[in-house]
């Protein structure tokens, strides 16, 4: 790491850090979509003397998954009803989520976007005449909540102009929470449970990537909500451009990871997402094949998924794969299915869609969808356009590839992995959906720790919330968290951690590396430690191989999946000389410990799950086929934070919404 | 790619309180040399592009190269923000130029309502701040 030519960390670690000790009521970890929800939202129910705080490991102006920006908002209820978001999204995951937590979001989801529209971020609209206006000339539409029609790309997506997209969000969450309640570039790495009370959450620790500083800060009640998990699997780029994920390349996992860690119990995390993209910028498909009604073509110049073929392969997966909408591990199986064949390379016909389009319209109307086709990449994938201008691509001229990624875990797009979590206090919600707090009460998105919460790519089994049902959902669970607050008044959190512990936790790898640096003279191979590099290309390859990753067009099997469990293991034992001789190669320690123990838990749940429910994103090899009679249930995991042992088992489904 | 640092424009934020570059990277990737008082991409291969540091280096002394391991080299893309726009330059492999431009906000920075004043009513009810202040009512399924 760090350039040749010069010295890599500039801020270098030392042995004994500032301790700073901080309490609060309400501690928001992270500062992404949902973070920033509850920023905006939790001070309009916090009672006097109550306090907060919110802790980003970076900038909340470009931090998490919106950092760069989006062209749509993926979901938008609208016209439509919150039963038949339920419906969409239960088909597109294979039948088995929690409807009870997709419908409650669906119910307010609408009221972030108009939200959003008042900050200024632009929203596409309908003109009198049908036309798309964009968001600046679509003011005159008049605004979404009142009634205004958006440029709807599918049932659930508008388009918008979403270049600032996250420092409008983020803007309206800092100053509804105030800059004196932030705290930036510190990374939380373990929270910390009650001393006395069980189960009870109580603090976190973490450190400052900018500063020599240790944090301690206690708690009554704690949300964490730091995104998914990437750069878990070996990416098909693996130099430079494996900075070019899909997602986020810092969403390390420490969603799970830091809540599995206190006994939250899991759900679904076998459960992944492997996007097929615009090959290698990983550029969004979703307008090309919504917007511009492109067609994916196989080698041959093909539109495979018409097949007769196709449509006997996905009758086989019926109710799902004969749905209006193909569930999009399915539509990734067509596609896999064509490049195991020797029908690839898989191909997105931009040049007969804009054709196509382009006979209904006049000059300057082809100008302006020319311009909508370019900024669908440099709204949120920058780099897919600079590859297409690298490339001499137009797309009115040539075609792209497109191809499946390597997989990412995650709760808020088209994946529901996750924490298990309450879902609200109605009379519909099964009783076995609700969790019961220690005073007998139910608090919506609270996970099975006491005090707990999460939100967006936290919770699981309850899918395709994207930004907007990330940013109601972080606002749900601010009301929750200040209602657990007041009903815990008396509650005085305590943990066992002393300070001097808490820096021997937290600064660990620092401590390692100055112990033995000295030993050798090239500072990154030394046998009494594991720099966080080293350890992420262990990770990457031992997944690749046998955890369903590209090299086996996604197949494992139990034998397999044996062999990656001993080398996590392993990984696990190392983890404890990991060594770190600055911040920013601290914070990639705690990044790759984090990463570590989310990919376990992910292939703990696929070696327990004796079927294969998502072809397309996984197969096991030694169950290729779906098995309703036996696994129509949620998998679920607990890891025993005293016993350190793992508990995996099923949960019943429950069908609420016909 | 990864963004690059021009050493002739970069003067390390000197005249403002903090590094931009530095205080925006969500992957804490920017830094600067204090002797040169110049930044750079500690690790270029953790660089999502996703030009942050560009927009905000008030200098223009950030751009970005493609991924080495798929890009071909010759083109860029470069932008411009604006308080309502942001313009776009590509520049294509071959020569060509392409300019786009892109509302990015219909409110001035600094104007989004905080709804600091807005109180909520009831902890008990399931309802966000602004719902209950419009008197919205939570739907109940059709259920099975």
């Amino acid at each position: 790491m760090g350039i040749p030519n010069k010295p890599a960390g500039e801020l270098k670690a030392v042995r004994d850090p500032e301790v700073v000790e901080k309490e609060v009521d309400i501690l928001i970890v992270g500062g992404g979509m949902a973070a920033c929800g509850t920023a905006f939202e939790v001070k309009k129910w916090m009672a006097d003397g109550q306090t907060v705080l919110l802790v980003d490991k970076a900038a909340m102006e470009r931090s998490g998954a919106v950092a760069q920006g989006l062209s749509a908002i993926n979901t938008y209820i609208g016209e439509n009803a919150p039963e038949d978001y339920v419906r969409m999204v239960r088909n597109d995951l294979m039948g088995i989520v929690r409807e009870d937590l997709i419908f409650d979001l669906g119910c307010h989801v609408d009221d972030s976007v108009y939200l959003f529209e008042e900050w200024g971020l632009p929203i596409w609209k309908q003109s009198e005449e049908g036309k798309n206006l964009d968001g600046k000339k679509g003011q005159k539409m008049g605004t979404l909540k009142g009634g205004a029609k958006p440029v709807r790309t599918g049932k659930w997506q508008i388009m918008i102009n979403g270049e600032s997209y996250k420092r409008i969000v983020a803007e309206a969450a800092k100053k509804a929470i105030g800059d004196e309640n932030i705290l930036e570039r510190v990374f939380i790495v373990e929270l910390l449970l009650d001393k006395n009370r069980p189960n009870q959450i109580a603090g976190a620790v973490g450190f400052s990537v900018r500063e020599n500083k240790v944090y301690i800060i206690k708690c009554k009640t704690m949300m964490v909500a730091c995104g998914g998990a990437v750069n878990i699997y070996q990416p098909r780029s693996v130099g430079e451009g494996k900075g070019r994920a899909w997602y986020p390349v810092w969403n390390s996992g420490s969603t799970y990871t830091l809540c599995m860690k206190v006994g939250a119990e899991l759900s679904m995390m076998e459960n992944r997402f492997t996007p097929a993209r615009f090959k290698d910028g990983y550029g969004p498909v979703g307008a090309w094949f919504l917007l511009f009604k492109a067609k994916a073509l196989n080698g041959l110049g093909e539109n495979f998924a018409a097949s007769d073929a196709a449509k006997k392969e996905l009758e086989f997966y019926a109710p799902y794969g004969t749905a209006a909408i193909t569930p999009t591990c399915l539509r990734n199986h067509l596609m896999l299915f064509e490049m195991k064949a020797g029908r690839g390379p898989i191909i997105m016909d931009t040049v007969t869609a804009l054709a196509t389009l382009g006979k209904t319209m006049d000059k300057k109307e082809l100008k302006h969808l020319e311009s909508e086709a370019w900024e669908d990449f440099l709204d949120m994938t920058c780099g897919q356009a600079n590859l297409w201008c690298a490339q001499d691509c137009e797309p009115e001229k040539k075609n792209s590839e497109i191809m499946p990624t390597e997989p990412y875990l995650l709760g808020s797009h088209s994946g529901c992995c996750g924490l298990w979590v309450s879902g609200p206090d109605f009379d519909w919600v099964p009783e076995s959906f609700k969790i019961k707090a220690d005073n007998g009460k139910v608090y919506n998105r609270m996970t099975t720790v006491n005090g707990l919460f999460t939100a967006g790519d936290g919770v699981g089994c309850s899918g395709h919330k994207f930004s907007s049902g990330s940013h109601a959902e972080g606002r749900m669970v601010a009301k929750q968290m200040v209602r657990f607050a007041k009903d815990h008044a008396d509650y005085k959190p305590e943990i066992a951690v002393s300070k001097e512990e808490a820096v021997s936790i937290v600064y660990k790898p620092v401590r390692t590396f100055l112990d033995n640096c000295e030993y050798t003279t090239a500072i990154d191979i030394n046998p009494n430690y594991m720099k966080p590099e080293g350890m992420m290309y262990r990770l990457m390859k031992a997944t690749h191989e046998y955890g369903a990753g590209t090299a086996t067009y996604y197949q494992t099997t139990s034998k397999n999946l044996e062999i990656v469990m001993d080398l996590l293991q392993l990984m696990r034992e190392d983890c404890e000389k990991l060594a770190a001789g600055d911040l920013h190669e601290l914070m990639r320690a705690w990044e790759i410990y984090h990463r570590i123990w989310t990919v376990e838990s992910h292939l703990r749940h696929i070696q327990f799950r004796k079927e294969t429910r998502y072809p397309g994103f996984y197969y096991q090899a030694d169950y290729p086929n779906q098995d309703d009679a036996n696994w129509f249930a949620f998998v679920n995991s607990k890891y025993d934070p005293k016993a350190k042992t793992w508990d995996v088992f099923k949960r019943e489904y429950v069908k609420i919404v016909p | 790619m990864p963004s690059y640092v021009i050493t002739e424009k970069c003067d390390g934020c000197k005249g403002g309180d903090k590094t931009a570059c530095m205080y925006i990277c969500p992957n804490d990737l920017m830094v600067l040399d204090p002797n040169a008082m110049k930044a750079y991409n500690q690790e270029p291969d953790q660089c999502w592009e996703c030009f942050s540091c560009v927009k905000i280096c008030p200098t223009q002394a950030i751009e970005v190269r493609g991924y080495a391991d798929f890009v071909p080299l010759g083109s860029s893309i470069y932008p411009m923000m604006g308080t309502e726009d942001i313009m776009w330059t590509c520049k294509f492999r071959n020569g060509m130029v392409k300019r786009f431009k892109f509302p990015i906000r219909t409110t001035p920075e600094g104007d989004a309502n905080a709804y600091a004043a807005l109180k909520g009513k009831d902890l008990e009810s399931q309802l966000l701040s602004t719902e209950e202040a419009d008197g919205f009512k939570m739907p109940v399924p059709k259920t099975v």
